[in-house]
């Protein structure tokens, strides 16, 4: 009861604070530049006659919806992270907090209502962008690519995922070093994923090792290429190669992993802010 | 169950804080009965703000142990009786007034339709009423106040702490809070009041604490407090140095500056047996002037001058 209470509260704080608004206005800016491309580069396609035959053009289309989904996953990320990075430790810093936990309720209830209502915006949000690429591209063009729901769950993973870290540093340090913490491990799961990528490649294991260490520590590039293998095409599948995603491609296991990542990480946050002195 | 049977509203034992290295609250030892306005007094930096975030539950204590009306401290349940104004009195301030008080009723779980009467009687009690829609960013810090302590009033509590309650509010705002205190006594309840500002705590308190680097030094019914208490002035020629001597018996206090004479007296009845003993010595007595001691008097003989630092 009181979990909902303060999720309804965090939803209420990140539309006044017009960060709803803001995200709304962006999205719809960004689908609607990508339904233009999208539509121009198809029309093009249409036009070519029998070059390229009809199923490079749905490589091609596949190709520019996974563009379109990989900046989709990367502003799902940064949403999660931004809207939540201050959540605890600015409260925490400006006492907002006292009236708060004095109140009768536990701590876990603030940490868990608020991680619903971060959820459910980043919830909201994949589903208009996510959902707003893979639509419009169907619209456009009939095509639709494979296992897109799979697909959506690992980037909707993705964002919780790391939205609990940020939690998680939340309540344990300030916000700005939390931002360096979360945005840290984000690139070293990045640089992670293309040392990885390459090392493959050209066949060093050296380098997949590295790019596999990297997921262990945080397994959010490793999310994104599960979920890019699930969506693209059976020939790039094939060839197992493609700006993004790995011929190594992370196994249910890894993905097993990061929910388990996940979970950990708000229950760490938990723990964390109800053994602080606030 | 009448007041009696009741548990104190506060009991603490041993309570004790370190942060790392300094120790907030060395050793907090205190006992409150239902129905009492108490003053907890001291310094910047005694402590005072550590010890009552260790009363609801915001920090936890490095050692001791308490009860809030019957309840381990941080008791959840326990906590719906108890309201509490914190010092900085930073709200959520995207909210109206009137959102940011349904907000705290809903988190004391209380019924919508008891948040819908109260949340307007508060507003009026506090004197915001005009301002139920407006958000707390535009609210001046005197009005943050007061919808504080309208939040702290909520719920009917059994127990209010009010931390500094006055720091922020201009003389009508303080009479407000002086006049709030007074009628929550007489509805029996509790009212604990962390504060230095000495006048209010003088006009609203029925006992006080005195405390200073974490340590009581000092709990005391403020009526026999400032009624025991007294100095003297005496304007008298021909004291003599075995006279002013002999005064020790009465006060261990004694200042002499040539016709002039002050002393710190326990009781009251002192004054007509030093009047004799004067006047039986040969002094000739042009004026003796006992002085109830103020409450700020007080702080400083039991604090010290250096305020603790």
């Amino acid at each position: 009861m009181t979990t909902l209470v303060i999720a309804r509260l965090t939803f209420r704080e990140a539309a006044r604070r017009k960060i709803l608004l803001a995200a709304l206005l962006l999205g719809i800016v960004f689908l609607t530049i990508y339904g233009f491309g999208f539509h121009y580069v198809n029309v093009e396609l249409n036009r070519s006659g029998s070059s390229p035959g009809p199923l490079e053009r749905n490589e091609i289309r596949n190709f520019l919806l996974m563009a379109g989904l990989y900046v989709v996953n990367f502003l799902t990320v940064m949403m999660a992270v931004l809207t939540s990075v201050d959540t605890l430790s600015g409260e925490i810093a400006s006492g907002t907090i006292h009236t708060l936990v004095s109140k009768p309720l536990r701590r876990w209830e603030i940490v868990l209502g608020k991680w619903l209502g971060f959820t459910g915006m980043l919830t909201l949000y994949l589903l208009l962008m996510a959902g707003g690429v893979i639509g419009l591209v169907y619209l456009i063009s009939g095509y639709s690519a494979p296992h897109t729901s799979q697909g959506f769950v690992l980037m909707w993973l993705n964002g919780v995922l790391l939205l609990g870290v940020s939690l998680f540093g939340g309540a344990m340090f300030s916000t700005l070093a939390n931002g360096v913490m979360v945005f840290g491990l984000y690139g070293i799961a990045f640089l992670g994923g293309w040392i990885e990528q390459i090392g493959s490649f050209i066949q060093n294991q050296t380098a997949v090792n590295i790019g596999i260490i990297s997921s262990l520590i945080i397994p959010s590039e490793a999310l994104w290429k599960r979920a890019a293998f699930e969506m693209e095409s059976p020939l790039v599948r094939a060839l197992g190669f493609s700006p993004f995603s790995a011929p190594t491609v992370p196994s249910p296991v890894m993905v097993g992993y990061a929910v388990v990542y996940a979970i950990v990480a708000l229950i760490l946050a938990i723990w964390q802010f109800s053994r602080r002195d606030l | 169950m009448s007041a009696a049977s009741l548990p104190p509203a506060i009991e603490i034992h041993a309570l004790r804080k370190e942060f790392g290295e300094k120790v907030a609250v060395a050793d907090l030892t205190l006992r409150v009965e239902r129905g009492e306005v108490f003053g907890f007094l001291g310094p910047n930096g005694a402590g005072k703000t550590t010890a009552v975030k260790m009363l609801l539950g915001l920090i936890h204590p490095t050692a001791g142990e308490g009860q809030l009306l019957g309840a381990p401290l941080g008791d959840n349940y326990r906590r719906a009786r108890v309201g509490f104004l914190p010092e900085h009195f930073r709200f959520h301030d995207w909210l109206t007034a009137t959102e940011f008080l349904t907000l705290h009723g809903n988190l004391y779980h209380m019924p919508h339709d008891v948040t819908d009467r109260r949340v307007p009687e508060l507003l009026e009690l506090v004197g915001l009423s005009p301002h139920a829609g407006k958000r707390l960013r535009a609210f001046s810090k005197g009005m943050l106040q007061r919808i504080g302590l309208a939040q702290a009033l909520l719920n009917d509590p059994q127990l209010v702490i009010l931390d500094e309650p006055t720091s922020g509010l201009d003389p009508v705002g303080r009479r407000l809070v002086r006049d709030i205190i007074r009628e929550q006594r007489e509805q029996g309840t509790t009212v604990f009041l962390n504060s230095h500002l000495l006048s209010e705590v003088e006009i609203t308190c029925d006992r006080v604490a005195f405390i200073k680097q974490g340590e009581i030094l000092r709990t005391s019914q403020l009526q026999t407090l400032v009624e025991g208490e007294l100095t003297v002035e005496v304007r008298a020629r021909n004291l003599r140095p075995e006279i002013i001597a002999g005064l020790s018996r009465w006060s261990q206090n004694v200042r002499a500056d040539g016709e002039h004479l002050s002393l710190t007296l326990t009781s009251e009845s002192d004054l007509p047996l030093i009047n004799r003993y004067l006047v039986e010595g040969g002094v000739d007595v042009y004026a003796l002037r006992p002085q109830h001691l103020s409450l700020e008097d007080l702080f400083i003989q039991v604090v010290g001058t250096d305020g603790g630092l």
